[in-house]
């Protein structure tokens, strides 16, 4: 009998089934020479890899917070095991009591006290006060030893983080010049100049910053709340922090849908010419006319109609939202294929009168084989451009939809939903503006960094930029 | 030497690799100076460096670039502006490409001179009337509002010439002035520079890998080779005993009339920033010595001529023509029996569709009735100007563009869709860009195996083998199967295409410009190539091209295209040597000549009328000196002079 039963969410499954189709990808560009080299270049590119390394960051919470389970219930029988109705995930298991420790409501960043007053008993008398909070705070005795109390905590965090940095720094060197058959102070000479080959020292700054961060998070949510609470009183650090899963889902799996859409319909109407790529094109035309809200509003409203008529079909809240996430990234994918499509038939259209597919026809190879290994790998930077750039896009589209109301569930821990709850409030004095502020700064940090990396990524694959091709 | 250029020890360095170095020579005004080199030898990083254009990371290492009394080098570049353009002009080689394609001629010819003349309004408009009608543009006043797009390929390069002159310079850089061009093109651009040079007593730095094109242009002559010069000399000295090696390289490459295998050189210019140590010839030089190895040649002094070579003037005697032409049995003995294939009124007409139902509104007749024979193990040579519809024929034999009218047999057997499999095995085509004809994401190995994965060639373990002997066969490494296309160089690239199309163990080859876009040591290597495989595998090519001098090397038949129709075919030599139908014989005249003194020979004036709407009677009747008035009511029928075959009413005596 086990304590757990996993639960296998729509999205989880996709978003595995991805993580498994990256891995191929990256096995298959590693034997291949001409795809490794402009990887390499992506990799030697010191913004780009400090990028991806942020990025890293964010994919592995989202990736934990994608390992969904429930409890059993304690009282339940061993021989018929009963399960608690909330779903967790691995990510809510790692981070305790961050998701228990609720308090009334509003309290600001690193409080003690609430932010709004309540009648408290005192001496007798009824008194009307900012009360002290349940957990934020609460191991101290009055508000004097709140600073120092911080300041203590940050310091901390620091030392931590970054003697973690700095062990993990010694292993890297110690790893890297026995590679490399080098002595450890000809390495470190080679690391400070950056003559590794690789941006060493962005790497190493870069690892050491969030390894400091993660540390100063730790020692401080273990007495605060950091970010402060909403207005349910839950921890807005740790909303953000599942707000991750939700931004990455909606960014890679609606690119799964794009996909298929864009390169086969892409590659078709330019290589096939003639009444495909008329077809094609007025089909294209025709989804670019339709204002892409009001089409993902419809679907969205359809799928929610659909989930409350069958609530058989559903047995936890978390699945329902989840279908709607999915939805989501399913429409919008419909709705966003086209511009990559158009640029793919523009770019097939190109390579459809290159002579080396007019010597495969030459020799009657069939089509499919044509685009396969003609068509396909010579469009396919364009692709991963593509991707990268889009992922940003579709993260903020996530959060203008549900800031909207048409975007994920209400109930769904996301960045737009925790921007429109905290619409409502702005108009508050004096103002709560930390919920805003944690959409804004995470949801800042994932597009700064996929942006940063789709430069380095389209530097190294763009061939007017000049380099190996 | 006093001189309007005179440039020292020039060195140009482009992230860290020396791409010329030490260069000095000098241009006297009204003099032509050719810089003569294959691709990659830094000629036209030269040009760009006197102009102080040189691309990101390109840098003015050492040397003094001066022109009149002014230091090109230490001037601001402020001042810089007022000599590009100004005191120096400069022609580029892709026309197209170095004119805005969104801007009107006369624009753009008036930017020109508002900036350099400070003429402006209808001053400058008049001066640009004038410029054009100076170098020869017809209708001056109109083409002025024309875009160029609207211009055809002699005309814009005749615009960009009036661009280069709205300055009026002291000194004109040609940079391969009319390598994009056809060959009368070509003949009317090189006349039209020759006459503007002695008109305005112009110096003039010309820039080309075409020895025909040096010697009727040139009056002195500086060969370069991996950056360094390393010949120069007056024209006359220079073509009658070319002293460094690589010179008579360059001249024994060339295919000449009755002329045996050409002359080849092993291996490629070494790449800038892998210069050897020593003559940097060294490496590909059949006199090599130790010495060259080790040691840089300084320059020699022979009479007009210089030249770096420790070897200067003690090599043998020029060794020019008098190679005997070989027994050259097949192309003696003629053959009757069935060709292997023969194409039977050939028509290949597009659609031109408007509007919104896409209603055939003309067509083009791209090919309009082309009959040709070939037989197993000859050639056929198809030549013409660009848009007379040659390629079309070739891309119609392989069933890659679809015919419109007429019979295609291979073998007694006429081509139709329940035989095209087996019959594609039979003809394969060679393209004329190396770059663009392998697919650059994909190994050798996998491009040779293609065709014969498609067409069923033998079990995997044949076709393996099948690969290893055809890398050998057209003389390429054993390991280059599994390198890709960009680890080779055009020349190799070639190789690979011919091996490709050799795969399927084709009976005819039809080779479509094949090395036009290659230098000229290695368009020798490459004929020969084609002409071993022929005398061994007994291959018939049917070989596509406008270079008359390839065809006289390698072709045993030969029909000249104008407008999508044949006007004259035969045998090669015949024709060549007495052509009869008149653009025949503009087409011979056009070609430069490097046996120097050439007679004044007459020039096709005007361009190629549009396919989409030729002239009516004889296609050619405008542009031709002998036209009658029957020329211009009927297309000429055919007139059989003993081999050959003659579409001219002028040449079936009609008109008198």
């Amino acid at each position: 009998m086990s304590a757990i039963q996993p639960v296998i969410l729509w999205t989880d499954a996709l978003v595995f089934v991805l993580v498994a189709a990256g891995v191929a990808l990256t096995l298959y560009i590693r034997r291949h020479a001409h795809l490794r080299a402009p990887w390499g270049e992506v990799a030697r590119r010191p913004m780009a890899a400090g990028a991806a390394l942020v990025l890293l960051a964010f994919v592995t919470v989202g990736l934990l917070d994608s390992l969904h389970y429930r409890e059993r219930l304690p009282d339940s029988p061993p021989d018929k095991p009963q399960y608690s109705v909330e779903v967790l995930s691995a990510f809510d298991a790692l981070v305790g009591t961050l998701r228990t420790r609720q308090e009334k409501t509003y309290s600001a960043p690193l409080a003690m006290h609430l932010y709004a007053k309540e009648f408290v008993e005192r001496d007798g008398a009824a008194v009307r006060v900012y009360p002290r909070l349940k957990y934020g705070g609460a191991h101290l005795a009055d508000e004097a030893g709140r600073m120092p109390d911080i300041a203590r905590r940050v310091m901390l965090g620091i030392a931590q983080g970054v003697s973690v940095a700095f062990l993990v720094f010694g292993a890297l060197a110690a790893w890297q010049a026995a590679r490399r058959k080098q002595r450890y102070g000809e390495w470190l000479a080679d690391w400070g100049q950056g003559r590794l080959g690789w941006p060493g020292r962005t790497v190493v700054l870069v690892v050491a910053l969030l390894a400091t961060t993660v540390a100063v998070l730790l020692h401080l949510a273990a007495g605060y709340h950091v970010l402060g609470t909403d207005k349910v009183g839950q921890d807005v650090l740790y909303i953000s922090l599942k707000s991750i899963r939700t931004g990455l889902v909606i960014g890679t799996l609606t690119t799964l849908v794009t996909l298929p859409l864009a390169i086969g319909l892409g590659i078709a109407a330019g290589y096939f010419r003639g009444w495909v790529d008329d077809v094609i094109q007025y089909v294209y035309t025709v989804l670019n006319s339709i204002p892409g809200v009001l089409l993902i509003a419809a679907a969205v409203l359809i799928v929610q109609v659909y989930i409350e008529s069958r609530p058989e079909l559903f047995d936890t809240a978390a699945a329902r939202a989840d279908i709607r996430l999915l939805a989501l990234c399913l429409i919008m994918g419909v709705t966003s294929w086209t511009s990559l499509a158009r640029l793919l038939r523009g770019e097939s259209l190109k390579l459809r009168t290159l002579d080396y597919v007019e010597a495969a026809r030459a020799f009657g190879v069939s089509h499919t084989r044509i685009i396969g290994r003609h068509i396909f790998p010579n469009v396919f930077h364009l692709v991963l451009i593509a991707i990268v750039i889009d992922f940003s896009g579709l993260v903020l589209a996530e959060a203008v939809l549900s800031y909207v109301g048409v975007g994920v569930d209400p109930t769904m821990y996301s960045w737009g939903n925790m921007i429109n709850g905290a619409r409502l409030e702005l108009a508050r004095e004096p103002v709560v503006w930390w919920q805003l502020g944690a959409a804004f700064v995470f949801m800042f940090a994932l597009v700064l960094a996929a942006n940063l990396f789709a430069d380095g990524v389209r530097d190294a694959f763009d061939p007017r930029m000049g380099g190996r091709r | 030497m006093s001189g309007l250029l005179r440039v020292e020890n020039l060195a140009v360095e482009i992230d860290g690799a020396r791409v010329v170095d030490g260069v000095t020579f000098g241009v006297a005004a009204g003099e032509t100076y050719a810089l003569l080199g294959e691709s990659g030898c830094g000629k036209s990083m030269t040009a760009l460096a006197l102009m102080r254009l040189l691309p990101d990371g390109g840098q003015l290492v050492s040397g003094t670039i001066r022109l009149g009394d002014t230091d090109v080098r230490t001037l601001s570049e402020r001042n810089m502006r007022t000599v590009r353009g100004g005191r120096m002009g400069m022609i580029f080689q892709e026309p197209m490409l170095a004119l805005n394609p969104v801007l009107k001629v006369g624009y753009q010819i008036g930017e020109a001179l508002t900036l350099h003349r400070g003429l402006t309004g209808l001053a400058a408009q008049e001066a640009a009337r004038a410029l054009l009608d100076a170098v020869g543009v017809p209708d001056p006043a109109r083409r002025l509002d024309s875009y160029p797009f609207e211009l055809s390929g002699g005309l814009r390069q005749r615009a960009m010439i009036a661009m280069a002159l709205a300055g009026e310079p002291d000194l004109l850089i040609a940079d391969e002035p009319t390598t994009a061009l056809d060959v009368t093109i070509q003949a009317q651009v090189l006349d039209l520079l020759r006459s503007l040079r002695s008109a305005r007593g112009m110096g003039m730095l010309l820039i080309t890998h075409d020895l025909g094109v040096v010697a009727e242009n040139a009056d002195r002559v500086g060969v370069m080779y991996a950056g360094e010069l390393i010949e120069e000399g007056a024209r006359t000295d220079f073509f009658a005993a070319p002293q460094h090696p690589y010179s008579r390289m360059l001249f024994a490459a060339l295919p000449q009339p009755g002329r045996g295998r050409l002359a080849t050189l092993a291996g490629q210019v070494p790449r800038p920033g892998e210069m050897p140590h020593g003559c940097r010839f060294a490496a590909r030089c059949p006199h090599a010595v130790q010495r060259c190895r080790l040691e840089s040649p300084d320059w020699q002094t022979l009479g007009t001529q210089r030249v770096r070579c420790h070897f200067a003037g003690q090599l043998d005697g020029h060794s020019r023509p008098a190679v005997p032409a070989e027994a050259d049995v097949a192309r003696a003995g003629e053959s009757a029996e069935t060709p292997l294939l023969a194409v039977d009124d050939l028509k290949v007409h597009f659609q031109i569709r408007r509007g919104f139902i896409q209603r055939t509104v003309g067509h083009v007749r791209a090919v309009d009735g082309v009959s040709l024979a070939v037989s197993a193990g000859r050639t056929l040579a198809l030549v013409g100007e660009s848009g007379c519809g040659k390629t079309t024929v070739g891309k119609a034999l392989l069933d890659l563009v679809v015919p419109t009218a007429g019979s295609i047999r291979f073998g007694g057997e006429t081509l139709a869709a329940g035989n095209l499999a087996r019959l594609r095995r039979q003809a394969q085509m060679v393209f004329q860009d190396p770059f663009g004809s392998l697919n650059p994401r994909m190994r050798v190995a996998d491009i040779l195996l293609e065709g014969m994965e498609a067409l069923e060639v033998g079990d995997a373990a044949q076709r393996r083998e099948a690969v290893a002997h055809l890398l050998r066969q057209v003389g390429l490494p054993d390991d280059a199967g599994e390198r890709y296309p960009h680890a080779f160089s055009g020349g190799q690239r070639q190789r690979i295409a011919i091996a490709r199309a050799l795969a399927v163990s084709p009976r005819l080859m039809i080779c479509d410009e094949p090395t036009s876009a290659l230098d000229v040591s290695v368009q020798a290597q490459i004929l020969n190539l084609l002409k071993d495989l022929q005398a061994e595998l007994g291959l018939a090519y049917l070989f596509i091209t406008h270079n008359l001098a390839v065809v006289d090397y390698l072709a045993h038949e030969i029909a000249v295209m104008y407008l999508g129709r044949i006007v004259e075919s035969g045998p090669a030599a015949e024709v060549l040597r007495a052509p009869r139908h008149p653009y025949a014989q503009a087409l011979v005249a056009a070609i430069p000549r490097i046996d120097a003194a050439a007679p004044a020979r007459p020039r096709l004036a005007g361009d190629q009328p549009s396919p989409l709407d030729p002239p009516a009677g004889c296609h050619f009747h405008p542009r031709c000196p002998h036209a009658g008035d029957v020329c211009r009511q009927r297309y000429p029928e055919e007139t059989h002079l003993g081999d050959r075959i003659v579409r001219c009413h002028w040449v079936a005596g009609v008109t008198g």
